[in-house]
């Protein structure tokens, strides 16, 4: 791929990108939460189309047209979640949409050879070819999937994330089976966050930062520390407003808190006017934290006080009353009721201001949101206007005026300058700042590493569901961050 | 920059008058034929087309909540039956008929109550429970009523829905000034009420709901359990209008009021919908009927009719939608 570019309206996903890789050769694609690889494998795998660049496959030009003609030229993709489907058996998964057939009828025998000989190059022949899939492991749902993208004889295969979700013994048959494939001849496109699993498996690496190659090389002879640095080494361009204010008494404790899966043992203390950082990959647990919190899934171990109670246990309503308001980072899914107005979606926790025996007085109301799009300067025509038909930044900033006007003591945001434009985002860092002045509490959840050290008090790193580290944010680099959230012991303090 | 407020003003206006604009389609094409408007429009024949949406219109007073709040209520049919031949046993028993009123929708409540508890308790689709409850109540009734059909003597509950002049408008019976008092009540609780603002938001988004410390579960108890009570007034009606109680009536009815309350605007995935409109769309489907009764047309004629213009009503939304969204 030479010179590949993507725009996305104002955002340009990827800007200059180089990536070459040789048959049979496992090849690392590195880079940070949005740097650009998903869009990058998406244009490869036909999902998306190049504005510009050029795409060669065996010596010759190569335009993906759509996902279906990628797979028939040879390009299979294997996603971070499974795709599929849990009620059928294993050999009807594997060949799924390509049925041995003969004028429609369906070669049952066929079939389950075919998936046999599959699992059999993966040297898993030990999974039975009829059992259900959801009765497999995760381990085992994920040979299933890559036996079934080799039905397509591909050429290149991309892996993203493959091991997220997997436990070490798994992750080391799932290496064997790469190793396998490379020996067939099949390229391997390998993304990962975790930098020693890149080294275990691949031969060569490319870094993405920002939509652009920033560099490439060979695997086994670089330096993890410097490709952390190629990772994160960008310049700060942006704005943080930084407003003083006086951190008092711990208002929320955690102490061993533990989810269903994640978090996994979580001891954390926030303060009155204290922003606090947390960073993390995805998958570290980060938002599982958030959710437990708030009420949303289940705490299973551990105790959570808030201003000194026994709080442990709570609905999400328990904990409005409590004063902890959660930012969902799922804006458009959780955080916001689209087809509703600003108004309800700024007040639905709190209608008590203009409201009399549950009696919603429609005009009072509107005044009131008026105030809060003043104050918040969220753009829209009218506070009875659909919450659909706004931007995504002053979408935020309505999900962000509910939590205002239910005047929370503590404040979990999550992720909450995701897809926003840059101006909205210095006015979030600031209205921030403005109520950690006021005395709020404030969690701040972000891969975004430049904002959690332009704003945040103090910054927890988490990884696995566990927090690794927990430093003043003065005290934290960029690389450090990045090594503690790829649980690199040794940097990390203990 | 300045035409797009407009135009959206315009599209939500449209929305508002769309239900209207189909009744006066509906009304403006039985009014084509000669033989017809003389009939169509006297108070006698107006009185008659109130009088037979009352219970599809109080039903779908009860349903638009459950519909904006995202579920669905099959058993409406049943319910209505079960309680219609309570109501015409007690009557029969001698019981007086205040009290008989106040059971008959007592038991719709708690039809509804059990409905409700079913799927938040235990997270299952209610199209599911509610199909069950179909049956069960249906089933209920038959064993109440003996199999047969229940006389209830004279009493009270049958002047509900009595003409006491057929050939002009007003007096308007008793039941219709319900029905009308009932739609007046319930537009004012979605629409003024913060109970309200939780049935659309619960509709809407139900993780932001929950997000937003709306008690999800424990409210769609309550809705169920409402629009049960509504049902049961429905139930009176029905035993009102012949003063029997038959096991076996209301069969179907569910449909033609979750019909109603869908031409009237209302989304099936929740958020959407109004009282007003759900009226407007039971008159459309009383109009349909009594049009096609007026013109002689069979019964097969009438339900080819009113079902193409059930598909054509959701039809048309969902073009404007779609216009709406590019």
């Amino acid at each position: 791929m030479t010179g590949v570019q993507k725009r996305f309206g104002a955002t340009q996903a990827l800007r200059n990108v180089f990536l070459e890789v040789a048959p049979g050769e496992v090849h690392a694609l590195i880079g940070e939460n949005g740097a650009g690889k998903s869009t990058l494998m998406k244009i490869l795998s036909g999902a998306y189309k190049p504005d510009a660049g050029s795409i060669e496959l065996d010596g010759a030009p190569f335009v993906p047209a759509n996902p279906h003609h990628a797979r028939q030229c040879g390009i299979a993709m294997i996603y971070q979640e499974l795709t599929l489907a849990p009620h059928l058996s294993v050999a009807e998964n594997i060949l799924l949409g390509c049925e041995p057939s003969r004028r429609g009828w369906l070669n049952r025998k066929r079939r389950r050879e075919m998936a046999r000989v599959a699992l059999a190059t993966l040297g898993h022949e030990n999974i039975s070819c009829d059992k259900p899939v959801h009765r497999l492991s995760i381990a085992e749902q994920q040979i299933v999937e890559i036996a079934r993208v080799l039905i397509g004889q591909p050429k290149v295969l991309i892996m993203d994330e493959p091991t997220s979700s997997l436990a070490q013994t798994d992750a080391e048959r799932l290496f064997a089976i790469i190793e396998r494939l490379s020996k067939r001849g099949v390229s391997v496109v390998y993304i990962s966050h975790f930098l020693e699993e890149c080294k275990r498996v691949c031969a060569r690496y490319t870094v993405l930062r920002d939509g652009e190659t920033v560099g490439n090389g060979d695997m086994q002879t670089a330096e993890i520390t410097d490709i952390i640095r190629l990772m994160v080494g960008r310049e700060v361009d942006e704005i943080y407003t930084r407003v003083p204010h006086e951190i008092g008494d711990p208002v929320l404790e955690l102490r061993h808190v533990a989810g269903r899966t994640k978090p996994r043992d979580v001891d954390l203390v926030l303060r009155k006017g204290e922003v606090l950082g947390i960073a993390g990959l995805i998958g570290a647990g980060r938002t599982e934290t958030l959710r437990a919190l708030f009420g949303l899934d289940p705490i299973c171990n551990g105790t959570v006080l808030l201003f000194s109670w026994d709080r442990t246990h709570g609905t999400p309503s328990d904990r409005l009353q409590q004063g902890v308001g959660l930012l969902s980072e799922n804006r458009k899914e959780e955080g916001l009721m689209l087809d509703r107005s600003v108004a309800d979606n700024l007040t639905s926790t709190r209608y008590a201001p203009f409201s009399r025996l549950g009696f919603v007085n429609g005009f009072r109301q509107r005044r009131c949101v008026s105030d809060w799009i003043r104050r918040l300067d969220i753009r829209t025509r009218r506070a009875t206007q659909r919450v659909a038909e706004l931007s995504g930044g002053n979408q935020q900033k309505v999900a962000l005026g509910r939590l205002l006007h239910h005047d929370a003591a503590v404040l979990l945001l999550d992720e909450p300058t995701r897809g926003i434009d840059v101006g909205s985002k210095a006015q979030i860092y600031k209205l921030i700042g403005e109520l950690a002045a006021e005395g709020k509490a404030i969690v701040f959840v972000s891969s975004y590493l430049p904002e959690l050290l332009g704003i945040c008090d103090r910054i927890a790193v988490m990884c696995r569901g566990q927090i690794t580290a927990i430093r003043p944010a003065p005290e934290w680099t960029e690389d450090g961050i990045i090594a503690a959230a790829i649980g690199q012991g040794a940097t990390s303090p203990s | 920059m300045n035409e797009q407020p407009r135009t959206s003003r315009m599209l939500a206006l449209l929305n508002w008058f769309g239900p209207f604009i189909g009744l006066f389609a509906v009304v403006g094409l039985f009014a084509l034929s000669s033989e017809l408007r003389p009939v169509l429009f006297t108070g006698a024949n107006l009185k008659l087309v109130l009088l037979q949406t009352v219970i599809v219109a109080v039903g779908a007073l009860g349903m638009t909540m459950i519909i904006v709040s995202g579920g669905i209520d099959l058993s409406v049919g049943s319910s209505v039956a079960l309680t219609s031949v309570l109501g015409a046993v007690l009557l029969a028993n001698g019981w007086p008929a205040p009290i008989v009123i106040l059971l008959i929708i007592l038991l719709g409540g708690v039809i509804g109550a059990v409905n409700g508890s079913i799927i938040a308790s235990l997270r299952m689709m209610p199209f599911i429970v509610t199909l069950g409850m179909m049956g069960v109540a249906r089933g209920l009734a038959k064993w109440l009523a003996g199999n047969v059909t229940v006389n209830a003597p004279e009493s009270l509950v049958g002047g509900l829905m009595r003409r006491i002049s057929p050939n002009t408008l007003f007096p308007l019976p008793a039941g219709v000034w319900i029905a009308f008092g009932l739609a007046v009540l319930m537009a004012i609780v979605m629409r003024q009420t913060i109970f309200g603002r939780y049935i659309f938001a619960i509709g809407s988004n139900e993780a932001t709901a929950r997000l937003c410390g709306i008690r999800v579960q424990r409210y769609k108890v309550l809705i169920y359990a409402l629009a049960g009570l509504l049902f049961g007034v429905a139930g009176l009606m029905q035993l009102s209008r012949l003063n029997v109680g038959d096991p076996t009536v209301a069969i179907g009815l569910e449909l033609d009021i979750i019909a109603a309350v869908v031409i009237g605007g209302a989304s099936l995935n929740g958020g959407t919908g109004s009282i007003l409109g759900s009226m407007i769309g039971a008159l459309i489907m009383a109009v349909l009927r009594n049009g096609s009764n007026q013109m002689g047309w069979p019964n097969y004629m009438q339900e080819i009719i009113i079902g193409s213009v059930i598909v054509l009503a959701v039809g048309l939304d969902r073009l404007r939608q779609t216009s709406d969204r590019t």
